[in-house]
């Protein structure tokens, strides 16, 4: 067996294990925890398919931001979890056969033969030298500019949105006013008073 | 014998599968379904590596570029919702939400 089918092996299973923890875990932050595993076994996967940057960005961006953002409000929020759970065993038949009926039908189009290793041969492993970044930033910033910048947009659409939303002015919060405090003038606080030195 | 196209297409079935079950089986806990979301996003983008790595063909890592960019807005903003509405009904139980049920 060669090295790269049991690297793929190990890493296939655990994705596929810790993707059953996050949906039948009773614990939300336990969820979130496997979740983050998830995420790094794939980029380990994408790391063997030699798409260097996107597993780091997944890594950075997934789990560095997105997972903790989702363990920051899973922390903040104060869930009954037993309620939650309510319909979980009553809908797990369902649910099961639904994903193998799907699992099913990706199955009979994806096991075809015109995916095999002779029809479809594994390419040849890149040069030590060859840069993904690079290759994909010479793609990214020529073809897909203008992708690029609805991507930017949408960043910022995102930013606006979650800000706006969560937002809360509460009456009585105590705060500076930096125009008023760059205002000041030396009149408005200090004041000289001109008095006789006192003798005794 | 080397991993073929196969190999990474049926982890990635396998993968959405999971996450379509934790989707039913979840339905009450909002969190939960925001997170079978993200892995189903996750197997979609496994299948586009996998095409991209075996036709050697760079569009498809430039897909899950704009993928997880989307992905990490539709997370922060769908969190926010979350936030705000545990804020004002206390409860994230999507059996709980049905003011505009028709």
């Amino acid at each position: 067996m060669a090295i790269d089918s049991i690297i793929f092996y190990f890493f296939a299973i655990s994705t596929v294990l810790s993707a059953a923890s996050v949906v039948t875990v009773r614990n939300p932050v336990h969820a979130a925890l496997f979740l983050v595993l998830t995420f790094f076994t794939t980029a380990c996967l994408w790391m063997l398919l030699e798409a260097e940057f996107l597993a780091i960005t997944l890594i950075l961006v997934y789990v560095g931001a997105v997972m903790v953002l989702f363990l920051f409000v899973v922390m903040m929020l104060d869930i009954n979890i037993a309620r939650l759970r309510e319909g979980f065993i009553r809908f797990l038949p369902v649910g099961i056969a639904l994903a193998l009926i799907m699992f099913g039908l990706i199955y009979k189009v994806v096991s075809d033969n015109q995916f095999s290793l002779e029809s479809m041969a594994a390419p040849v492993a890149k040069a030590a030298d060859y840069s993904n970044t690079k290759e994909l930033g010479k793609v990214l910033y020529t073809e897909y500019v203008f992708a690029f910048e609805i991507a930017a947009v949408i960043l910022l659409v995102a930013i606006i949105a979650a800000i706006s939303l969560t937002l809360r002015r509460r009456p009585g919060t105590r705060y500076q006013n930096p125009s008023e405090q760059m205002k000041v003038r030396k009149q408005d606080r200090l004041r000289i008073v001109k008095m006789e030195a006192e003798k005794q | 014998m080397s991993i073929a196209l196969n190999h990474y297409l049926v982890l990635a079935a396998i993968l959405f599968s999971i996450s379509i079950a934790g989707i039913i089986i979840n339905r009450k806990n909002l969190i939960v379904l925001l997170m079978s979301i993200e892995l189903m996003l996750l197997a979609v983008n496994l299948n586009f590596i996998a095409f991209s790595h075996f036709l050697n063909d760079l569009a498809g890592q430039v897909f899950v570029f704009f993928i997880l960019t989307v992905a990490a807005a539709e997370a922060a903003i769908g969190l926010a919702i979350l936030v705000v509405l545990f804020r004002n009904k206390q409860t994230i139980n999507v059996a709980d939400i049905n003011e505009m049920k028709g």
